[in-house]
C-alpha cells in the first residue's frame, strides 16, 4: 500500500477530525468528569445544592462509599440491582430465543420473501420506542384487545392487571422494545458466515442439525455476543419502560433509581454515584463491544 | 405472491392446501416450517400493535381501547380543542421535535463527515484515542449521557441552561458517532483509487475533495441525514434530561407523560404523525439512495447495503 501523503497536504486529516474530536471532548468526556466530580463532591450546607470537587485531591468518597454499601445484600439498592439483572437476563434470553431463529431463517432460507422480511424487520427501527410502548399500553389496558381476547377465548376468563406492577409485562415490553436491535446485527453476522464451510460439513456426512450445531452456531457466537451487548447496555439503563408499563416501585430498575434521585429527591451526589457505579459495572460490556468494532474496522480498512 | 406462482411454469405437481396443512401438522419440524412460523409470528406481532395504535388515532370516540367507528381526522385537526393541531401543548411538541431534528441534521452531519474522513485516514496514537472516544457515545446507555450532560450544564458550562440549545447539543453529541460509522464504511468501500487517479490527472487536493470524494460520499451523507433525523426524533432520554419544562417537550416526552394519565386518541395521532414523518423520510431516502448508487455493483449499492448502513451496526 502506497503512502498517500502525496495527494493531500500534511495535517489535513487532523484538521478535519479536530472539530468533531473537540466536540466529543467538551460534550462527552467533560460531562462524564462532571458526574465523577459531583459523585465525589460535597453538598452546600445552606442551599443543599451539590458542590462538585474537580481536584482528585479534594475528593470526598462519602456518597460513593455509602451508595456502594447499598449494593451489598440487604442494602438499599440490593433488591433493585438484583431485579434489574434478572429482568435484563430474562429479556435477553427471550430475545435470543425468538431472534436467533428469525435471523437464521431470513439469512438461510428466505428466498423470494427475503427483501419483504428485511423491510418488515427494519420497520420497528423507524417507529419511535415510545410510540411502540404506547401501542403496547393500549393493547394491554384493562379493556384492551389482549384482555378482550383472553376473556373471549376463555384462556384466562379473569385476565390480570398488566399495567400496574406486573413484572411479566415489564419483561415482555423490554423484549418487544429491544428485540429489533438484536435481530439486525445477528442477521448481519449470520450472513457473513462462509456458506462453503456448511457445504463441506454436509459433504462429510453431517446431518443438517449437526452441521448447524458444529459449524453455524460456533461461527455465529461472536455475532450473538455483540448483538446481546448492544441490547443489554441500554436495557440496564432503561427507566422509561418500567415507568410506562408498570409505574410501580415493585418493578423499578436501576435507571428508575437514578431518575428518582435527580428528578424526585434532593441528592444529586447519590444519583451521580449511582450513575458512576452503573457505568463502571457496564464498562466490561462496553469495552468488549468497542474492541470488536475496532477490530472489524481495522480488518475492513486494511483488507 | 400466488399470481407469481401460477404464471411460472409449474414442474412440481402442486399439492392442495389441505394436504400441505396435514403435512405441516404431521411434522411441523420438517424442513424449515418451524422457522417460517416463528419468523412470521414475530414479524407480524412486532408491527401489529403499532398498526392498532395508528388505527385508534382515527377513533371516532375518546377511547383508546374500544373501537367506536372511523372518526376521520378528528384527533389530527378536526377536534377544535383536543386535536393535535388545536391543543397548544401537542402542537408545540411536534414543532419542538422537528426543530431539534432539523438542527441536529444540520450540525451533526457535516461535523460527522469531517470526523469520519479525519479518523479514517489519520494514523497514530492520537488517532486511535480519538477513534475510541468516537465509539463511546454508541455504547453508553442514554441515561448515563443524560445525567452527565445535565450535570455538566449545571456545574461546568453554566452559561448553557436547560433549553432547546442544551437539547440540541445533546442530540448532536449522540448522533455524531452514527454519522461517522456510516460515512467511514462508505469511505472504506470506495477505496482510494479514484482520488489517486484525480491527483495523477492534475487535480489539486481541494478539487479532488470537492469533485471526486464528495460526490462519491453522497449516498452515505444522505443515509446519515436520514439516520440523524430518525434517532433525533425518536430520542426521549436526552431530550428529557436537558428539558426546560413544557416549552421543551418533544413528541416522545409528551407520549411519556400522557400514557400514564388517561390519554385521548390525540396522543396516538401525535405518535402516528411521527411514524408518517419517518416513513416518508425513509421512502424518499430509499429512492434517492437508489438514484445515487445507480450503476454500482448491486452488492454494494442495493437496498441491502442501505439497510446495513442505516442499521449502523454492520461496521
Amino acid at each position: 500500500m502506497r503512502e498517500h501523503s502525496g495527494i493531500y497536504p500534511r495535517g489535513l486529516w487532523q484538521a478535519f477530525a479536530l472539530p468533531g474530536v473537540v466536540w466529543l471532548l467538551l460534550l462527552f468526556l467533560v460531562p462524564f468528569y462532571a458526574v465523577i466530580g459531583v459523585a465525589f463532591g460535597g453538598v452546600d450546607p445552606i442551599f443543599l445544592i451539590p458542590v462538585p470537587a474537580w481536584n482528585p485531591l479534594d475528593w470526598n468518597a462519602d456518597s460513593v462509599v455509602q451508595t456502594l454499601r447499598g449494593f451489598l445484600p440487604g442494602g438499599d439498592y440490593w433488591a433493585v440491582f438484583l431485579r434489574t439483572t434478572l429482568y435484563v437476563a430474562i429479556a435477553l434470553a427471550l430475545c435470543l430465543l425468538i431472534g436467533y431463529p428469525v435471523a437464521y431463517y431470513i439469512s438461510r432460507h428466505a428466498k423470494r420473501t427475503k427483501s419483504v422480511l428485511l423491510a418488515l424487520l427494519v420497520l420497528p427501527f423507524w417507529v419511535s420506542y415510545l410510540m411502540r410502548m404506547l401501542a403496547w399500553v393500549n393493547l394491554f389496558a384493562p379493556s384492551g384487545y389482549v384482555n378482550d381476547f383472553l376473556a373471549w377465548s376463555h384462556i384466562l376468563p379473569d385476565p390480570p392487571d398488566w399495567l400496574n406492577g406486573n413484572p411479566v409485562s415489564v419483561i415482555l415490553a423490554l423484549v418487544y422494545g429491544y428485540i429489533p436491535y438484536l435481530i439486525l446485527p445477528l442477521l448481519a453476522a449470520l450472513d457473513r458466515i462462509d456458506k462453503s464451510l456448511l457445504e463441506a460439513a454436509r459433504d462429510l456426512g453431517a446431518s443438517p442439525f449437526r452441521a448447524f450445531l458444529h459449524v453455524t452456531l460456533p461461527l455465529s457466537m461472536t455475532g450473538v455476543l455483540g448483538a446481546s451487548v448492544i441490547i443489554a447496555l441500554p436495557m440496564f439503563g432503561d427507566y422509561y419502560t418500567p415507568n410506562i408499563i408498570s409505574g410501580s416501585p415493585t418493578t423499578s430498575m436501576l435507571g428508575n433509581q437514578i431518575d428518582l434521585f435527580f428528578h424526585g429527591g434532593p441528592q444529586p451526589a447519590i444519583g451521580a454515584s449511582l450513575t458512576l457505579i452503573l457505568s463502571l459495572f457496564l464498562a466490561v460490556l462496553m469495552t468488549y463491544y468497542m474492541h470488536s468494532v475496532a477490530r472489524a474496522t481495522r480488518e475492513v480498512r486494511d483488507e | 405472491m400466488s399470481d407469481a406462482v401460477i404464471t411460472r411454469p409449474v414442474r412440481v405437481p402442486s399439492r392442495s392446501f389441505g394436504r400441505r396443512l396435514r403435512d405441516w401438522v404431521a411434522n411441523p419440524w420438517g424442513k424449515p416450517r418451524f422457522l417460517v412460523l416463528v419468523t412470521w409470528v414475530y414479524v407480524i406481532s412486532s408491527i401489529a400493535p403499532v398498526i392498532i395504535a395508528i388505527q385508534f388515532s382515527f377513533n371516532d370516540g375518546r377511547s383508546l381501547t374500544a373501537w367506536q367507528g372511523f372518526g376521520g381526522a378528528r384527533w389530527y385537526w378536526g377536534d377544535p380543542v383536543n386535536s393535535v393541531w388545536h391543543d397548544p401543548a401537542l402542537q408545540h411538541s411536534l414543532f419542538q421535535s422537528l426543530k431539534l431534528a432539523g438542527l441536529d441534521m444540520a450540525i451533526a452531519t457535516p461535523l460527522g463527515v469531517m470526523l469520519a474522513l479525519g479518523l479514517a485516514r489519520w494514523r497514530g496514537r492520537l488517532a486511535s484515542a480519538s477513534n475510541f472516544l468516537m465509539l463511546f457515545p454508541l455504547v453508553t446507555p442514554e441515561i448515563v449521557m443524560g445525567v452527565s450532560l445535565s450535570l455538566a450544564f449545571l456545574n461546568v458550562f453554566t452559561f448553557i441552561e436547560p433549553s432547546t440549545t442544551a437539547q440540541m447539543l445533546g442530540h448532536v453529541t449522540f448522533s455524531l458517532s452514527y454519522v461517522v460509522v456510516i460515512v467511514r464504511g462508505r469511505l472504506f468501500s470506495i477505496g482510494r483509487q479514484y482520488e489517486e487517479a484525480a491527483a495523477d490527472l492534475g487535480a489539486t487536493p481541494w478539487e479532488t475533495l470537492r469533485l471526486v470524494l464528495l460526490p462519491l460520499l453522497m449516498p452515505a451523507i444522505f443515509s446519515s441525514l436520514m439516520i440523524v433525523f430518525a434517532i433525533s426524533i425518536d430520542d426521549f432520554v436526552i431530550s428529557q434530561w436537558l428539558s426546560c419544562g413544557a416549552d421543551c417537550d418533544t413528541i416522545p416526552i409528551r407520549i411519556y407523560s400522557a400514557t400514564r394519565a388517561a390519554p385521548l386518541p390525540s396522543i396516538n395521532a401525535l405518535a402516528s404523525i411521527m411514524v408518517y414523518f419517518t416513513l416518508g423520510a425513509i421512502g424518499i431516502s430509499y429512492l434517492v439512495y437508489r438514484l445515487m448508487t445507480r450503476g454500482e455493483k448491486p452488492a454494494r449499492g442495493g437496498a441491502r447495503s442501505m439497510v446495513s448502513e442505516m442499521g449502523a451496526f454492520d461496521v
